[in-house]
């Protein structure tokens, strides 16, 4: 506990507050992102259809519900903690951090095959006609957006794993699972945030 | 030197002197004080871009630099002084040591933050600083596209970067703010006990956490438009280049909110002191704050009223631009009537804030004339904005800037600085400063367009006028530095209270111990609580 | 040293007159606030003894008072500014066409009659002029403080500018937009001529054709004329393509359903990225000439294409 708290719980409330703060300006900041995207599909009809047939829907599906598992067994765990079992947590933290790898594992391989496919925005890029330079666009959206989005994973998982190895060392009590409440909090967002790009990316043209 | 009876007391600033103990500290009075540090070399750097550009501007054919190095030279002063200087200024440095004084708290609610935001702001900043020295850059602090994008061989990316990396530093000075504020105040200490600097700053960092992550995302689509040219912004593609000014400035319009509402914070704690005499309208200045901070959010569009938009979003625009207004009348008036009937005194700290008051006053009204329409048609683009921008920027944020430094330098250093040295560099800033930045109003008046290196010979008489200004303007900014810098060493030891304010952070010592109070202070009675005249007149 | 700005076209006495206004707003307010400074200051010093007497109880009527008398001067100006700004851009139906193109660092006009000029611009007094205007690279801004008038010019885009000159003489015209390394030099003069001279101007500048002759020319170089029908003569091959005739200020149909209006971006659009908009049952054959039509060039197409609205569609 640091000395600016009166006390424990004092401290657990106050990081809660600074989690939600932080996620208002990760909202802001996908926000922009979405704003632009919605504006210029808007702009460029043809080529984001053109360039949605492209996604990869079955891989983007498997991963949603990847992810959507993740945020159960997350909250799981959390529920464990609160009983006062740390082991379940623990386990929990494990389940949620092989969801996230094999998310990310899918999205490379999504990535992968989109480079392959010469789906990269610049001179040779494969959607040539019209409509090319709308499905660029959409593909600039579409990088930028998974991998900022894989970023936020990457750093969950570490989070995750921080909870679990504070868990083994006993940290964590039926009275005291902040860290755990506040990790929880910021990968239900990155969900959330995977919920958005869901339909941009692979349900805008159907 | 008169005597100094104290001992040496214990204190932040000697409990641990290593460099390892300043580098790796999380004390906030500590990390107020390397921010100092940075800020400071900042503000000289972007002064230095201004003087050269200055002393450029003394001919008509540009006396020193070419046109391309002129056009560097003002895109690196105004991006060193908005996003390296002047959004962080107050805030990072004064706001920082203060805050959880005012609080009567021990520290902010996230120290290693507030550290780990100190290391980001350097890295950008260093980042940025390095990108504008080695190629330079020349768009102008707005990066407008294609501009930037296509036509610029300047390093565009390197610095958005720059300025991405210590976006993120205002990012986690607003949310310790914000939290510090709301669970850290000592017992008895609701919203309505609080300083209103504790206000102006929570909206201030309201802004940082909701506007500064759309910059962000912003630069991240400028830099991948600059690398790949996809067609976002770029009309070739079929982008529309209007998309990237409206983006831009709605950051930036907000921003400059950042940059005057902290100031707001620090006049009304020196007003009051220094009137000795409880604030008018506490009510009234508190919420006006938070309006703004509101309000700010849109207005954006009034930077473009000649850029192609319709005359719809021109005309909402402009009234918005009004509305967004009118807190800051409503400020202006409230500290008029807390000057009322109090008792004044002028001490350095209160020069500087009757100079933002008057200053400040005269960049609003010209804010004014550029928001109204017909106006700015013929005023936008020109000199007048230069001049409007400034007498806000530096006229007043500059003026609160100093105001506050040497208001609270007694309980941040535990030295009295040299008053009558202050008082003269007080003077010497509001004559230098005028001088430099009225000519430049006719200047836009006359047709002058910015961000012109060489410009026709008519108009080299008040160019002449604002460089001799700006010549002054130099001197009055380095002598606080020395006198400032002798009186770390040399000035007097200073009374926990020196100037009879009311306010938390005087009831502990100066320069407060590493935990700020030794026991949590209870606050029974409102914020300015000073003796009413008439309670003065019956006790005298 | 002049502090004053000549006053050269019908609004610019609007405007001075609006800033006038500002500025006596402004100065009320300053000796207002810079005299409660001055008088509280010498008053309420605290070395002072003057009785201060008791402070009012704080009012609400105050804050009120202050706010609305703000309120309603603010909105005032307001009116005042918008009013005077809708128009300064809403250009009379017959004013006189001049186009100009931007590029780094120099402006482009072409007159209706084929006259051209660089970093000039030749206009009567006393008619109304209606600047139609582009950029070939990033933005410019066209401006002409003696009229006191600008307008940004995009690329891809035409933004329109008008003013009525009154004296005739010379002004300064400037680049307001920072456009690169040479803004500073992008600058040039405004000449506002009596009628008669503007005439004579003209004639002696004659142009070897006029805007709508050098288009039609290029309208057969550029081999649009191998697929549309413009003018009485058809042009017409192998390929279907629509008729030109009558085009201009029609509503067009397109291929998904949508209508719209044949305005000149609409027509550059077409030029350049033909295939953004397909004109309903016809195949999008028409090749992109962007990148090989200069801006000028374009100007002149459209110019042409514009006179055959009077042909009616065929
Ligand atoms: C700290 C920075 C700061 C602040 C606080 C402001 C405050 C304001 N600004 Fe300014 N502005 C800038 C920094 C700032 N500005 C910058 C940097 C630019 C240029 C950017 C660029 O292009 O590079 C700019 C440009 C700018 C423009 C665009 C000009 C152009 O490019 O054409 C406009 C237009 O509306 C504008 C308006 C205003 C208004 C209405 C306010 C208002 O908030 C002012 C409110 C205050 C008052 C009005 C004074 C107090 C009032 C009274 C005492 C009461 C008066 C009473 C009566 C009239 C009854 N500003
Ligand atoms: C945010 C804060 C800020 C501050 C504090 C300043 C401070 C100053 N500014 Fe700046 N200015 C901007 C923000 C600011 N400016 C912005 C955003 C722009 C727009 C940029 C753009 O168009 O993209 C701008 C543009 C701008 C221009 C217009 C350029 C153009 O359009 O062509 C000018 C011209 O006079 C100018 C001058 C000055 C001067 C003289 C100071 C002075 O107050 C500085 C005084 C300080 C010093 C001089 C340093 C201290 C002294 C020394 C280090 C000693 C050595 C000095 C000498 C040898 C003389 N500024
Ligand atoms: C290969 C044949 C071909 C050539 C060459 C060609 N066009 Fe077209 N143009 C078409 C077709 C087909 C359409 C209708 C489909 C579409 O909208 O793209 C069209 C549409 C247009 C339209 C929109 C017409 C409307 O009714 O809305 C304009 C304007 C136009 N062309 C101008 C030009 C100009 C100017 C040139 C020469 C620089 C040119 N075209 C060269 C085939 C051609
Ligand atoms: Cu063209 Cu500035
Ligand atoms: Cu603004």
């Amino acid at each position: 506990m640091h000395f600016q708290y009166s006390s424990a719980e004092h401290q657990a409330e106050s990081a809660m507050s600074g989690m939600w703060l932080f996620l208002a300006q990760e909202i802001l900041f996908f926000g922009a992102l979405v704003f632009v995207w919605v504006y210029c599909c808007y702009q460029h009809p043809a080529g984001f259809r053109l360039a949605t047939q492209h996604a990869n829907l079955l891989i983007g599906s498997i991963n949603t519900a990847v992810l959507l598992t993740s945020s159960f067994t997350f909250t799981a765990g959390l529920l464990a903690i609160e009983r006062g079992e740390p082991r379940r947590l623990i386990q929990a933290c494990f389940a949620t951090i092989g969801l996230g790898v094999v998310f990310l594992l899918l999205k490379g391989v999504e990535w992968f095959k989109d480079v392959g496919d010469g789906l990269v925005p610049g001179a040779h890029f494969s959607l040539t006609g019209p409509d090319s330079g709308g499905a660029q666009i959409f593909y600039v959206f579409y990088y930028v957006a998974t991998v900022l989005h894989a970023l936020h994973m990457i750093i969950g998982i570490g989070l995750v794993l921080w909870i679990a190895w504070r868990a083994r060392r006993g940290d964590f009590s039926r009275a005291w699972s902040t860290p755990v409440e506040v990790v929880g909090l910021y990968w239900s967002f990155v969900d959330v945030v995977w919920l958005t790009l869901y339909p941009l990316i692979y349900l805008a043209a159907l | 030197m008169s005597v100094t009876v104290d001992t040496p007391r214990v204190s932040y600033l000697t409990e641990e002197n290593t460099i390892g103990s300043w580098l790796l500290t999380t004390d906030h009075k500590r990390i107020a004080l390397l921010y100092f540090a940075s800020i400071t070399g900042f503000f000289f750097l972007g002064g230095i871009a201004a003087a050269l550009m200055r002393i450029n501007l003394l001919t008509p054919t540009g006396a020193i630099v070419s046109h391309e190095m002129y056009n560097r030279l003002f895109t690196m002063h105004g991006v060193v002084m908005v996003w390296f200087f002047l959004v962080p200024a107050i805030p990072v440095t004064l706001g920082n040591f203060i805050v959880p004084l005012m609080l009567g708290a021990r520290d902010l609610a996230f120290p290693k933050l507030n550290l780990v935001s100190w290391y980001l702001f350097m890295t950008g900043g260093l980042f940025a600083t390095y990108s504008l020295f080695a190629g330079g850059l020349d768009t102008g602090w707005t990066f407008y596209t294609p501009l930037s994008t296509d036509y610029t061989k300047g390093h565009v990316v390197a610095v958005a970067i720059g300025i991405f990396i210590s976006g993120f530093s205002s990012i986690a000075t607003g949310v310790n703010f914000i939290v510090s504020i709301h669970r850290l105040r000592a017992p008895g200490m609701g919203w309505y006990r609080m300083p209103l600097m504790l206000w102006s700053l929570y909206a201030t960092s309201v802004i940082y956490v909701l506007a500064t992550p759309v910059l962000a995302m912003t630069l991240i689509l400028l830099g991948f438009e600059t690398v790949f040219h996809v067609g976002i912004f770029d009309q070739r593609l079929g982008g529309d280049p209007l998309l990237f000014q409206h983006l831009f400035w709605f950051y930036s319009h907000p921003a400059v909110y950042i940059m005057i509402l902290p100031g707001f914070g620090v006049m009304s704690e020196v007003l009051t002191t220094f009137s000795q005499k409880g604030i008018f309208g506490y009510k009234f200045i508190a919420w006006s704050s938070v309006a703004i901070a509101v309000i700010s959010f849109f207005v954006w569009g009034h930077h473009m009223f000649v850029a192609g938009t319709s005359v719809y979003s021109a005309i909402t625009f402009s009234l918005l631009s009004f509305m967004v207004s009118v807190p800051s009348a409503i400020k202006v008036f409230n500290w008029l009537g807390t000057l009322h009937k109090g008792y004044i005194k002028f001490d350095a700290p209160m020069l500087y804030a009757l100079g933002f008051l008057g200053l400040f006053t005269i960049g609003g009204l010209t804010g004014l004339f550029v928001a109204a329409l017909g106006a700015d048609v013929h005023l936008t683009q020109t000199y007048f904005v230069v001049a409007h921008f400034h007498y806000i920027m530096v006229g007043g944020m500059v003026s609160a800037f100093f105001a506050g430094l040497h208001y609270w330098w007694p309980k941040i250093t535990g030295r009295l600085y040299p008053e009558m040295w202050a008082r003269a560099a007080a003077f010497l800033i509001f004559f230098g400063f005028n001088l430099t930045f009225f000519p430049q109003f006719i200047l836009g008046y006359l047709g002058m367009p910015r961000r012109y290196a060489a410009y026709p010979p008519e108009f080299q008489v008040l160019n002449v006028l604002s460089s001799a200004g700006s010549t002054i303007l130099a001197v009055a900014y380095l002598m606080p530095v020395f006198y400032l810098g002798y009186s770390l060493r040399h000035g007097a030891r200073s009374p926990s209270n020196p100037w009879h304010a009311t306010g938390l952070e005087w009831k502990t010592q100066s320069p407060p111990r590493t935990e700020n109070f030794p026991i949590i202070p209870i606050v029974t009675e409102p914020p300015y609580n000073y003796p009413r005249p008439e309670d003065r007149t019956r006790a005298a | 040293m002049t502090l004053t700005l000549t006053s050269a076209s019908v609004h610019s006495a609007e405007v001075d007159a609006l800033l006038a206004g500002l500025l006596l707003m402004s100065l009320a307010v300053l000796a207002l606030v810079f005299g409660l400074i001055w008088t509280y200051a010498i008053r309420y010093r605290a070395g002072n003894t003057e009785d201060r007497g008791a402070i009012g109880q704080k009012s609400w009527r105050i804050e009120i008072g202050w706010t609305v008398a703000t309120l309603v001067v603010f909105f005032a100006l307001f009116v005042w500014g918008a009013d005077l700004y809708v128009r300064l851009y809403t250009a009379p139906g017959n004013a006189l066409k001049i186009y100009v193109v931007g590029k780094q660092w120099m402006w482009k006009v072409e007159h209706e009659g084929g006259q051209r000029e660089i970093n000039a611009l030749h206009v009567p007094v006393g008619r109304p002029v209606q600047l139609i205007m582009t950029s070939e690279d990033v933005i410019h801004d066209f401006s002409i403080p003696a009229f006191r008038i600008k307008h940004d010019v995009l690329p891809g885009r035409y933004e329109q500018l008008w003013f009525n000159a009154q004296t005739p003489g010379s002004y300064h015209l400037f680049c307001t937009q920072f456009c690169g390394t040479d803004h500073a030099a992008m600058i040039g003069e405004v000449v506002a001529m009596q009628q008669a001279d503007y005439a004579r101007w003209l004639t002696q500048n004659g142009g070897s054709d006029t805007l709508v002759a050098a288009g039609r020319d290029l309208f057969t170089r550029y081999g649009c004329s191998g697929c549309h029908q413009a003018g009485p003569t058809g042009g017409g091959g192998t390929v279907r393509a629509p008729s030109l005739n009558g085009l201009y200020g029609s509503p067009v149909p397109l291929a998904d359903g949508t209508t719209v209006f044949a305005d000149d971006k609409y027509i550059r659009d077409s030029i350049l990225l033909p295939a953004d908009q397909i004109v309903a049952s016809y195949a999008p054959v028409m090749p992109s000439f962007s990148g090989q039509i200069g801006e000028d060039d374009l100007i002149k197409l459209i110019a042409f294409i514009k006179s055959l609205a009077a042909e009616g569609p065929s």
